[in-house]
């Protein structure tokens, strides 16, 4: 018991029950620098897509030049096997791929705190309903269905993609959250609220939500890696709309055009490259969000106890 | 035995859930896709073949109520219809002769990518703060946001293309026929090791990550640091008190770690042109043969429900705990 309520630095002690977030963060960030890297490489790729139009001189869409062109001063990342040029459409296409990326993730974690959290609080046959529910989505493998949608759904623009995405990648998250709010829902602080007759709503949302704020802000970071990964794929596949560049259709027309097979690999590296490091920076943030849900998973913990267990005798 | 029989239950109402999935999605969506591809057909099929297929998709008068016990009673009976693509050959045929490559692809690479991500979990839990724990988790967090038929791409161009270690595409060389001889399986080998590769390195990621969090989380228990006190050798410790207990919480994530890789597998028997369920799933989108494409559908959800349904048994054979703690 009072080992481990030994406060860790002096800081926390005159607030004992909620630290401002914005402490605990630079807490955390003092420790480990990870997530800064990951804030770091995603700043990087949003300034890209954003001023994309000041990067290159050039359309994505425009053709002519050379074609198949290796890397050289005039074309950075070299030209494509219809001759255009490969960085203004790995500029352009990071908005897009970004985007659905960013929106199927909302949607999915929408979603999930519908599914997940309302259910688990409200009890009876609608949450062993919805439980149900959730189980068997996460166990029906999410790109076969994907791709069996989008063949019926026919011309699939990003946003049919986000919203698809989106629609069939809730579950994980919605398990995650319906166990955090059966936890929390026993807990003294809202018992309490609910012996003073509180309203059940007001429980909800003021006192059991803000409390799961970091699992949520996890599950947006979670769920968009997925929904980058899987655009990424269905486009490869050449289920998306092959003419609005992205890094996923990029992918398609490399693979479609033979570009390993001439040597291209200017062609096929960045957009494969540039997913994998957002995928990364997501995850590096998550790295911090889990340590705020997650105190014990903090860095500065695991050494301190550490070190304390090897100096016992 | 009542897990079993819970598990069992949930694994029917699954396998159900897919099913009646597979169903709706057609007559879900506006202006029945199907009737664009029956149309196509018109001419080329018979009036037999034509009429069930209009009852498979819904371009029917039948009631609603009527197609589903209809689609049902086929499904039991294993009757998926007629693929278009390879009329009149049936689409069960073509799942028989697909569904091996998958199973074998997939299985290998999944034992091999779990059992070294485990042990790397493991080496880099006990070794915290070590030069390996610098390096290998950032480097399992990078590869496992990896998408599979990029690396996939990569690792032809490289090793297949450029260095000629490994061959381009397909199975087995188109030159041998397929046979029980040691040279068609040496052949087959050689061609799965690339793609099984690019399903190792994508998932094992994940494995090791997760396996380390839990070998964190069970190294701070108290019979660890007991057994520790009582002086137990570190081996000892580190496998049979530590190891063996974090082992089994990161099986729970095997549901969905399972669908993950079966979705990335599909993505690189694409790339590799491996004659599995992904590239006929493929395909038969592409083709607009819908008939296959539900039929594929099915078995890939089929076999991972199963699967991850075996594994669930399994784990509460290795672990008490999941017995009789899940209903509290």
């Amino acid at each position: 018991m009072s080992a481990s309520h030994v406060p860790i630095s002096p800081r926390s002690l005159p607030t004992p029950r909620r630290l401002p977030v914005w402490h605990t963060i630079r807490s955390i960030l003092q420790r480990d620098k990870r997530p800064l890297f990951g804030v770091a490489i995603l700043a990087v790729f949003v300034l890209m897509a954003i001023l994309a139009p000041v990067l290159t001189p050039y359309s994505p869409s425009q053709t002519g030049f050379q074609t198949m062109a290796a890397p050289s001063a005039r074309h950075w990342l070299g030209t494509t096997a219809s001759g255009q040029d490969v960085l203004s459409q790995f500029l352009y296409g990071s908005r897009i791929s970004l985007g659905v990326g960013f929106t199927a993730g909302f949607i999915a974690t929408l979603l999930a705190v519908i599914m997940g959290m309302f259910p688990a609080y409200l009890g009876g046959h609608t949450d062993t309903i919805m439980a149900t529910v959730t189980n068997i989505m996460l166990v029906i493998p999410g790109l076969p269905l994907l791709i069996v949608i989008t063949a019926y759904v026919h011309q699939t623009g990003p946003a049919t993609i986000a919203l698809v995405i989106g629609l069939t990648g809730w579950a994980w998250g919605a398990r995650v959250l319906r166990s955090q709010t059966l936890t929390l829902s026993h807990r003294d602080f809202v018992v309490a609220a609910r012996l003073a007759g509180e309203n059940r709503w007001r429980i909800l949302l003021a006192e059991i939500l803000p409390n799961m704020l970091s699992l949520v802000v996890a599950n947006v970071v979670f769920a968009t890696i997925g929904a980058i990964l899987a655009e990424a794929s269905l486009e490869f596949l050449g289920l998306g709309n092959p003419n609005i560049i992205t890094w996923g259709t990029m992918l398609y027309w490399a693979d479609a055009g033979e570009a390993l097979l001439g040597g291209a690999w200017w062609w096929i590296v960045p957009p494969g490259l540039a997913i994998a490091l957002v995928g990364l920076s997501l995850a590096l943030i998550n790295f911090g969000i889990d340590q705020i849900a997650n105190p014990r998973l903090r860095v500065n913990r695991i050494r301190k106890n550490r070190a304390g267990r090897g100096s016992h005798p | 035995m009542q897990f079993v029989r819970q598990r069992l239950a949930f694994l029917l109402l699954s396998l159900w859930a897919a099913a009646t999935i597979n169903f709706v999605l057609p007559r879900l969506m506006p202006g029945n896709p199907a009737i664009l591809m029956i149309g196509r057909f018109k001419g080329q099929l018979s009036a037999r073949a034509l009429k069930a297929l209009e009852l498979q998709f819904g371009v029917t008068h039948k009631p609603l109520w009527d197609q589903y016990l209809i689609y049902l009673n086929n499904l039991i009976h294993g009757r998926l219809g007629l693929s278009l693509t390879y009329y009149p050959v049936p689409v069960s045929r073509i799942i028989a002769e697909s569904l091996p490559w998958t199973l074998g692809l997939v299985g290998v690479a999944t034992l091999i990518s779990v059992a070294v991500g485990l042990i790397l979990g493991i080496y880099t839990a006990w070794h915290r703060g070590g030069n390996w724990d610098a390096i290998l988790p950032t480097m399992a967090t990078f590869t496992a946001a990896l998408p599979y038929f990029w690396l996939g791409l990569l690792m032809l161009f490289l090793l297949g293309y450029l260095w000629h270690w490994f061959p381009l595409a397909h199975a087995y060389s188109t030159s041998l026929t397929p046979s029980f001889s040691w040279s068609f399986i040496r052949n087959m080998l050689y061609h799965a090791l690339l793609p099984a590769m690019t399903i190792v390195i994508s998932s094992m990621g994940g494995w090791l990550l997760g396996m380390r969090n839990n070998m964190i989380q069970t190294l701070g228990e108290d019979y660890v640091l007991f057994g520790r006190a009582r002086g137990l050798s570190q081996r000892r410790l580190m496998i049979h008190y530590a190891a063996r207990n974090a082992i089994l919480p990161s099986m729970t994530g095997f549901a969905m770690a399972i669908g993950f890789v079966v979705g990335g597998a599909l993505l690189t028997e694409v790339v590799f042109s491996y004659p599995g369920v992904g590239y006929q799933l493929l395909a038969a989108v592409q083709n607009e043969d819908y008939p296959l494409m539900q039929g594929l559908f099915l078995i890939i959800a089929f076999s991972v429900l199963i699967t991850n349904f075996l594994v669930e048994i399994l784990y509460a054979r290795l672990d008490p705990r999941t017995r009789g703690g899940v209903h509290k």
